[in-house]
């Protein structure tokens, strides 16, 4: 009696979870779709949902016609160079107050969380006048430094969160048993501590992929990167559902993966260690 | 000795990140303090003069201000209506044992990784287009007018947009602390009688308050930033229906290029967005402590 009660509400929960998940996921299903019609099917009512003609000239068209490598390019190099810069920064700070704290380190840790509650409008006009006057509008070097300062804080604190659980006994067990200082960093520390570093620039990756108020702002073309380039679509008359579509699939499709293998570091990185 | 040579070397391992960031923190800042002060136009140049408070009061007393105050808190308390109601619901769903809820919870966190710009246009053109849009067609199949949603009801689209974007978060958020309940309570309380509804509002849901008011602050600081939506679909209008302080600010800055007028705003949204984040610093500190 209970088993085949238990089994019934399992299937219910099936079904109802399954639905719900479609539901929410479907946006970017019809996203993928839709890229792979031609653009009289893409606005055809009634939608046609499977049975169509697919094809993949949008995504040939989108990027003869803007060069899409460009901006995907730009995307790369401006999300992957700012996480790289500010775990070069980050490393060594978190590393120093996860294992010599002081009475001032919670204090350091606050204010560093408190300049990532600045809104980005505060600080937009000095930015923009400042870009200007030393020629990094529109420049990967710029958008690079800028995403670099606004995503430090997140990268010190989670770096300091999974500093913090490396127990510093081990440290001096392998002292006591004569390891070198750099035997101690690469057989001892480096171990402990990749995951976390690999974590931090999973997630910091995806922040700076998906950044669209200093990009937009602080580039037009040369150095778009995909947020700006997609929002070029929403001019009326450039509205081309199908290739909107396509060059959309390409603009989230890595990102998503990543996300995918990420989403334990997510709840972890963007709560700041509140909730794990 | 060995403690003095350790400390050193520890200021001197986070110089770095605290002089770049407290760079990045007091020079700008500061500059829009100052220009806050000042007569200035990018169109006028060489035309700049002390004002005193005058931008403040400009920026404050402009109607268009207020209908932006309203809209940015009409647009935060939306999105987390909706996201905190329908995150708890999706953690519940999430949290029972089913077939497939690996996959499912995929499916569910998927929009968070979608970019702004993205969204905002695929959801705009594509299933909110009063004529081939899907939901348009869905009204009409079942005899209805369909919406036209960027016409009449701009804000509100705006709201489901975002809050589809952020619903993964809360979901993702509260299932982490769902799954740290302990399973004992639940069935000591499923043994005492209480039903599933007392269940949830006496063990589940006091557990969850701590999370539900983490994703609160926490979205509430990204929120109030909230720029490439309304860019790629409203540009702020009709005439300034969509327009938060965010956006007002946007269009004074680089639209009418007026520094001083801009630089008031953004000082007024610094003073908004501290007022959520010494909430937010004061939990998360606490937490710390322990």
């Amino acid at each position: 009696m209970a088993r085949a009660a238990s089994a019934r509400r399992r299937i219910a929960f099936t079904i109802i979870g399954w639905a719900v998940g479609f539901l929410v996921f479907f946006p970017i299903l019809w996203t993928v779709l839709t890229s792979f019609k031609s653009e009289g099917t893409a606005i055809a009512i009634p939608p046609q949902f499977l049975f169509f003609d697919w094809t993949a000239e949008n995504y040939a068209t989108v990027q003869s016609r803007s060069n899409y490598l460009r901006h995907m390019t730009n995307s790369i190099v401006i999300s992957l160079g700012s996480t790289l810069l500010g775990l070069l920064i980050a490393i060594p700070a978190a590393w120093a107050m996860a294992f010599s704290p002081t009475r001032r380190t919670k204090d350091v840790l606050m204010w560093m969380l408190s300049t990532k509650m600045l809104p980005a409008v505060g600080v937009l006009v000095p930015i923009y006048l400042l870009f200007r006057d030393f020629g990094l509008l529109d420049s990967r070097a710029g958008l690079t430094a800028v995403l670099t300062m606004i995503n430090l804080p997140i990268i010190v604190w989670m770096l300091y969160t999974y500093f913090r659980e490396i127990p510093a006994d081990i440290l001096e067990a392998a002292r006591m048993d004569g390891a070198s200082l750099g035997k101690e960093i690469v057989y001892v520390l480096a171990p402990m501590a990749v995951p976390g570093i690999a974590s931090t620039l999973l997630l910091n990756v995806i922040l700076a992929w998906n950044e669209a108020f200093w990009t937009l702002n602080l580039s037009t073309s040369q150095a778009a990167p995909l947020t700006a380039f997609i929002a070029a679509y929403s001019s009326p008359e450039g509205l081309f559902w199908a290739k909107l579509s396509a060059a959309s699939t390409l603009a989230i499709a890595p990102i998503l993966v990543l996300g995918w293998f990420a989403q334990r570091q997510l709840v972890r990185g963007l709560t700041f260690g509140a909730v794990k | 000795m060995a403690t003095l040579h350790t400390r050193a070397s520890a200021r001197l391992m986070m110089a770095p990140a605290v002089i770049l960031l407290l760079a990045w923190m007091i020079v700008p800042l500061g500059m829009t303090l100052y220009f806050s002060l000042l007569r200035y136009n990018l169109l006028m140049p060489g035309m700049e003069s002390f004002t005193g408070l005058g931008n403040y009061v400009y920026f404050l007393t402009d109607p268009a201000f207020g209908t932006a105050l309203a809209n940015t808190l009409l647009l935060v308390g939306g999105v987390l209506a909706i996201t905190v109601i329908g995150g708890t619901g999706l953690a519940l769903l999430l949290d029972q044992p089913f077939f497939g809820r690996g996959i499912v919870r995929l499916l569910v966190i998927a929009p968070f990784f979608v970019m702004p710009t993205v969204s905002a246009l695929v959801w705009k053109t594509m299933l909110m287009h009063p004529v081939n849009g899907l939901f348009a067609w869905i009204a009409r199949s079942l005899g209805f007018a369909p919406v036209d949603w960027f016409a009449d009801l701009p804000l509100l689209s705006i709201i489901l947009i975002v809050a589809w974007q952020w619903l993964p978060f809360a979901t993702l958020i509260l299932l982490t602390a769902l799954q740290s309940l302990d399973e004992e309570q639940k069935e000591a309380a499923e043994m005492d009688g209480a039903g599933a509804v007392s269940r949830f509002v006496y063990i589940v849901l006091p557990h969850l308050a701590r999370a539900m008011t983490v994703v609160v602050l926490i979205e509430t600081i990204f929120l109030l930033s909230v720029f490439a939506e309304i860019l790629v679909t409203t540009n702020g209008g009709p005439g300034v229906q969509t327009t938060t302080i965010t956006y007002l600010v946007y269009m004074q800055a680089l639209l009418q290029f007026d520094v001083g007028g801009a630089s008031a705003g953004g000082i007024v949204a610094v003073v908004l967005a501290n007022i959520v984040a010494i909430f937010l610093i004061r939990l998360i500190g606490k937490n710390l402590d322990r």
